[in-house]
C-alpha cells in the first residue's frame, strides 16, 4: 500500500474484518439504527475502530474513528474550549456521520455535513480509501466527504474522520417565551443558535459574550416576556425536513405536538413525514452511485438514505 | 435551420454541428468564428492548449437542456463556462466541445426571506447579488477576489472560497438547491430548500465538481444576515514569522475573525503604489483582521487580537477608525492581483493549504524555492484557513521563464502537501494539478473520485480531461492530446 493511504493499523485491521465478500453493517450505538429501513438479516456486524487520534485546537481540526462515542470525543474537545457540529444522543462519530441528522443547536455549530472534512472508509471490495483532506479549506478534487454524510453506510463503511471544530462561546442562555411569534423572536437576535416552536411557546438559544447576550436578552423583551430556562422542550420521536417557511406554518398541518426549528425546517412530531418525492432524474444518478461503489449490494443491505 | 443562418453564409458549408445548435438557440446566440473561439480558448490562468468548438449563449434552463441534446446527437463534448476568471484551467475547453457562456443568463430571479434563500442564474455576478441583497439586511458570504466579475455558476463550479470564508464557510456551505441540466440532457434538482433533503448529497458533489458533472442552471443561495459591527484591524511585522504565529495565535485562543490577510512587503509595496490603500510599506508584513457580529463580542475580540499581535512582536496595530478606510484597505487587499501588473507583464497564482502551524515554514521554503529557480515571489493570502497564494511574477518573454515558473510551482505544490496540506483550497484542480492527484491520493482514492464522476457523467460528456489525472476515465480522450505537451507543468 502507498505511503498516501492511512499506516493506521487499526484502520486496515478495520477492513480486513470487512473483507471484500458477504453482506455487512457497522453497528454503532443503535441510536437511529432503524433510520432509511430494516438491515437485511444476512449482514454481517462488525464494529468500527475508536480511538482519538489527532486533535489539533489551534488548527480547529480532529482526527477521529468512527466508533468512538460523540459524548467521549466532545469530554475531550471541551478540555481546550471546543466543539463540534455533530448530535450527542449516545452513538457514534461514525454513526453520526452516517446518519447525518443535525444538532438542534445547528445555528450555532453548524452542520454535520460542513463539518466532515476528510473521511476514510472502507469500499465494498475491502479497501481503505481517503476523500477530502485534512485542513479546513480544501477544493482537491471530488468531494467525496459530502456523499458519505446521511449516506447511511450503504457507500463504504466509515473508519475514521477528520472534524472540523469551533470555539465554545463564552456564555450560552436558553429562554423561553409563550405567546411570541418565533419567526418575530429570530429576526429579533442576530444569530440565535436555535428558535424551537411547539405552537404556543418560543425557545431561544443564544450564545456568545455576556455583554452581547445581556443587550439580545432586552431585544427580545420587548417583542415578549422571555423567561431563562434549562433547556430545550422535550422532542416527539419524529423528524421532518422542511423548507424553513413550511416549518414555520406546520401547526396549520397537526393538530398532534410538534417541535420546530425555526429558520432551519427540521420539525419533530409525533408522526413519521410522508415519504418525500425523489425527482427520477436524480434516482437514476442515485442508483448508479450504489452500483459504482457497492457493486454486489453487500454495503448496509436493507438501508436506504432516500427515505 | 433558420432563415438567418441560411443568409448570413450562403453558399457556404455550414457545419452541422453549429447548424444543430442554430436549430435550438437563436442563430445570433450560436458563434463559431475563430475570433470568438479563441476567446473562450483559456480562461485568467496562463494554461494554453485549449480548443473551442461553437459558444452557445443560452438564456434559460429549456435552452441549455436542448444544447445538451444537441451534443448527446453528436456525440460532442460540452462544456460551461462563466467569466472565465478561473486559475486553474477548469473552464479551457479541450477537444473543441460546445461551450456554453451563462454570460445572458444573469437574473436573479427571487429573494425569498422566508426561507432564507436567493434563486439565481448561473450568470449572475457575486457582487452583484451582494449589492441587491445589502440594503434588504443580507449578503452572500463566499467573496472572492475576482467578484466584480465572477459568477455563480463558477463559485458553484469550484467550490470558491474569498477573504470572508474563514468565518462562513465556502461556498458549498451556502448552496442549498441546484437546478442542473445533466450531461445526459435530463433536467434534476439537487439539494433542497429544506435542511436535510432526502437521498445523497449530490448537490454536495456538485459542487466543485469544475463543470464536469452537468451545467447549474439555478441556484438557491443561502442568505447571510449583515453584521450590526464590524472591525478591521491592521497589524505590521518585522517578521513575516511573526505575521504567520499571530494567526495561529488568534485562532489558538478561540477567536474565529470573519477574515485574517497576510500580505508580505513587495506585495504591500505593489498595493500601495496601485491604490495607495494606507497599508505601511516599510513592514516585512501585514495582517489584516477583520471581527463581525454583535457589538460587545466584536469589541472584545479586536482587542484582544491586538493584544496577541503586541505579544507576537507586531510594530504596529491599526483600527480602521471609519467605514472608508476600512474600505480602503479592503480595496487595497482584493486588487493585489491587479497592482502586480506594474512589477512584471505575467503572473502566475498558486493556490495550496497548509495546516496554520506550518504557514511560517511554508513562507520561507516558498521563498527559498523561488529564489532557487530566480522566480520574483510576492505573497498575498487566506491566512486563518492556511491558505497560501504565492504570486509567482515573470515575463513570459524572456525564454526559459515559464519552465522556471512550472518548476518552482511543482516544488511549492510538493512542500504544501509534505507539510500536511492539500493540493488547492479554492482554485480547484483544473488541468493545472491533474498530474498532482497522484501525489495526495491512491489510485484507489482516485477510482473513487471517478466512480462518483461516472455516476453523473458515465459516457465523460461534460468538460473531460479536468482534474482526474490521465489513466483514468474522462481523462484519457484521445482527442484532448492535441494539447501541447508540457504547457501543464
Amino acid at each position: 500500500m502507498s505511503s498516501l493511504t492511512s499506516s493506521d493499523e487499526a484502520l486496515h485491521a478495520f477492513a480486513a474484518d470487512v473483507g471484500d465478500t458477504d453482506p455487512i453493517a457497522v453497528e454503532g450505538g443503535g441510536t437511529r439504527w432503524q433510520t432509511g429501513g430494516v438491515l437485511h438479516e444476512s449482514a454481517r456486524l462488525v464494529s468500527a475502530p475508536t480511538g482519538i487520534v489527532d486533535y489539533r485546537p489551534e488548527e480547529m481540526v480532529v482526527t477521529v474513528r468512527a466508533g468512538t462515542r460523540v459524548a467521549e470525543l466532545h469530554t475531550v474537545l471541551i478540555e481546550a474550549n471546543q466543539r463540534s457540529a455533530l448530535p450527542e444522543r449516545g452513538g457514534t462519530v461514525g454513526g453520526a456521520v452516517a446518519v447525518g441528522e443535525n444538532r438542534l443547536d445547528l445555528q450555532g455549530r453548524g452542520s454535520v455535513r460542513d463539518a466532515v472534512l476528510q473521511v476514510r472508509y472502507v469500499s465494498a471490495e475491502g479497501d481503505v480509501v481517503t476523500g477530502g483532506g485534512p485542513v479546513v479549506k480544501n477544493v482537491s478534487g471530488f468531494n467525496v466527504p459530502k456523499l458519505m454524510v446521511g449516506s447511511l453506510g450503504t457507500l463504504g463503511l466509515i473508519a475514521e474522520v477528520v472534524l472540523r471544530t469551533n470555539p465554545s462561546p463564552t456564555a450560552s442562555q436558553w429562554l423561553r417565551a409563550a405567546d411570541v411569534d418565533p419567526v418575530a423572536a429570530r429576526a429579533a437576535v442576530l444569530g440565535p443558535s436555535s428558535v424551537l416552536w411547539d405552537g404556543s411557546s418560543t425557545w431561544v438559544l443564544l450564545e456568545g459574550h455576556e455583554q452581547d447576550l445581556e443587550d439580545e436578552i432586552a431585544a427580545l423583551s420587548s417583542i415578549g416576556e422571555f423567561v431563562e430556562t434549562d433547556g430545550p422542550p422535550d422532542l416527539p420521536p419524529y423528524r421532518w425536513s422542511l423548507p424553513p417557511a413550511d416549518a414555520a406554518a406546520f401547526h396549520r398541518e397537526t393538530s398532534g405536538d410538534f417541535v420546530a426549528a425555526i429558520g432551519v425546517g427540521i420539525v419533530h412530531a409525533d408522526t413519521a413525514q410522508p415519504r418525500r418525492e425523489v425527482d427520477p432524474g436524480i434516482t437514476v444518478v442515485a442508483e448508479r452511485m450504489k452500483t459504482l461503489f457497492d457493486p454486489k449490494g453487500r454495503l448496509n443491505p436493507g438501508r436506504s438514505p432516500k427515505t | 435551420m433558420s432563415i438567418l443562418s441560411r443568409l448570413r453564409r450562403p453558399g457556404a458549408p455550414v457545419d452541422p454541428l453549429v447548424a444543430a445548435l442554430q436549430e435550438v438557440l437563436d442563430p445570433q446566440r450560436v458563434r463559431n468564428d475563430g475570433a470568438e473561439r479563441s476567446l473562450t480558448s483559456h480562461d485568467a490562468s496562463v494554461f494554453a492548449g485549449g480548443v473551442s468548438g461553437p459558444i452557445c449563449f443560452p438564456t434559460t434552463t429549456a435552452e441549455v437542456q436542448a444544447i445538451t441534446r444537441v451534443a448527446v446527437e453528436h456525440g460532442c463534448a460540452i462544456v460551461p463556462r462563466g467569466a472565465g476568471t478561473g486559475l486553474a484551467g477548469g473552464a479551457i475547453p479541450l477537444g473543441a466541445p460546445i461551450v456554453v457562456s451563462t454570460g445572458k443568463m444573469n437574473r436573479i430571479l427571487q429573494v425569498d426571506t422566508e426561507n432564507g434563500v436567493a434563486w439565481v442564474q448561473p450568470g449572475v455576478i457575486n457582487l452583484d447579488l451582494s449589492r441587491h441583497l445589502r440594503p434588504k439586511g443580507f449578503h452572500f458570504a463566499p467573496d472572492p477576489s475576482s467578484q466584480q466579475v465572477c459568477t455563480l455558476g463558477g463559485n458553484v463550479a469550484n467550490n470558491s472560497g474569498g477573504p470572508h470564508c474563514l468565518a462562513y464557510g465556502v461556498t458549498d456551505a451556502h448552496v442549498l438547491a441546484i437546478e442542473v441540466v445533466l450531461p445526459n440532457g435530463e433536467i434534476v434538482m439537487l439539494g433542497g430548500l429544506d435542511p436535510e433533503p432526502a437521498g445523497y448529497d449530490l448537490r454536495g458533489a456538485f459542487v466543485g465538481s469544475e463543470g464536469t458533472l452537468g451545467i447549474a442552471t439555478r441556484i438557491a443561495v443561502r442568505l447571510t444576515k449583515n453584521p450590526p459591527a464590524v472591525r478591521t484591524l491592521l497589524l505590521s511585522f518585522a517578521k513575516t514569522r511573526d505575521a504567520a504565529q499571530t494567526v495561529s495565535a488568534i485562532i489558538a485562543a478561540g477567536i474565529v475573525p470573519a477574515a485574517l490577510e497576510v500580505m508580505d512587503q513587495r506585495m504591500t509595496i505593489a498595493v500601495e503604489n496601485y491604490v495607495a490603500a494606507g497599508y505601511p510599506t516599510d513592514a516585512a508584513a501585514v495582517l489584516l483582521a477583520e471581527v463581525e457580529g454583535l457589538p460587545a463580542g466584536v469589541e472584545i475580540d479586536a482587542g484582544r487580537i491586538g493584544d496577541i499581535g503586541r505579544a507576537n512582536n507586531a510594530t504596529g496595530v491599526r483600527q480602521a477608525a471609519s467605514d472608508e478606510e476600512r474600505a480602503l484597505l479592503w480595496k487595497g487587499r482584493k486588487t493585489a492581483f491587479g497592482a502586480v501588473a506594474q512589477v512584471a507583464p505575467d503572473y502566475y497564482l498558486h493556490d495550496t493549504v497548509v495546516p496554520r502551524a506550518a504557514l511560517a515554514d511554508m513562507l520561507e521554503k516558498i521563498y527559498e524555492i523561488c529564489e532557487r529557480h530566480d522566480i520574483m515571489v510576492m505573497n498575498v493570502f487566506h491566512a486563518g484557513d492556511g491558505n497560501l497564494h504565492p504570486l509567482l511574477v515573470f515575463d513570459a518573454r524572456v525564454e526559459g521563464t515559464l519552465e522556471r515558473v512550472h518548476a518552482a510551482g511543482a516544488e511549492i505544490v510538493r512542500a504544501s502537501l509534505d507539510a500536511g496540506g492539500v493540493l488547492s483550497g479554492e482554485h480547484g484542480i483544473g488541468v493545472e494539478k491533474q498530474g498532482f492527484m497522484g501525489e495526495m491520493f491512491s489510485d484507489v482514492d482516485l477510482d473513487h473520485q471517478n466512480r462518483l464522476r461516472q455516476a453523473f457523467d458515465p459516457t465523460c460528456r461534460s468538460n473531460p480531461g479536468k482534474i482526474l489525472p490521465m489513466g483514468h476515465s474522462c481523462a484519457d480522450i484521445q482527442a484532448l492530446r492535441a494539447v501541447p505537451t508540457g504547457v501543464w507543468g
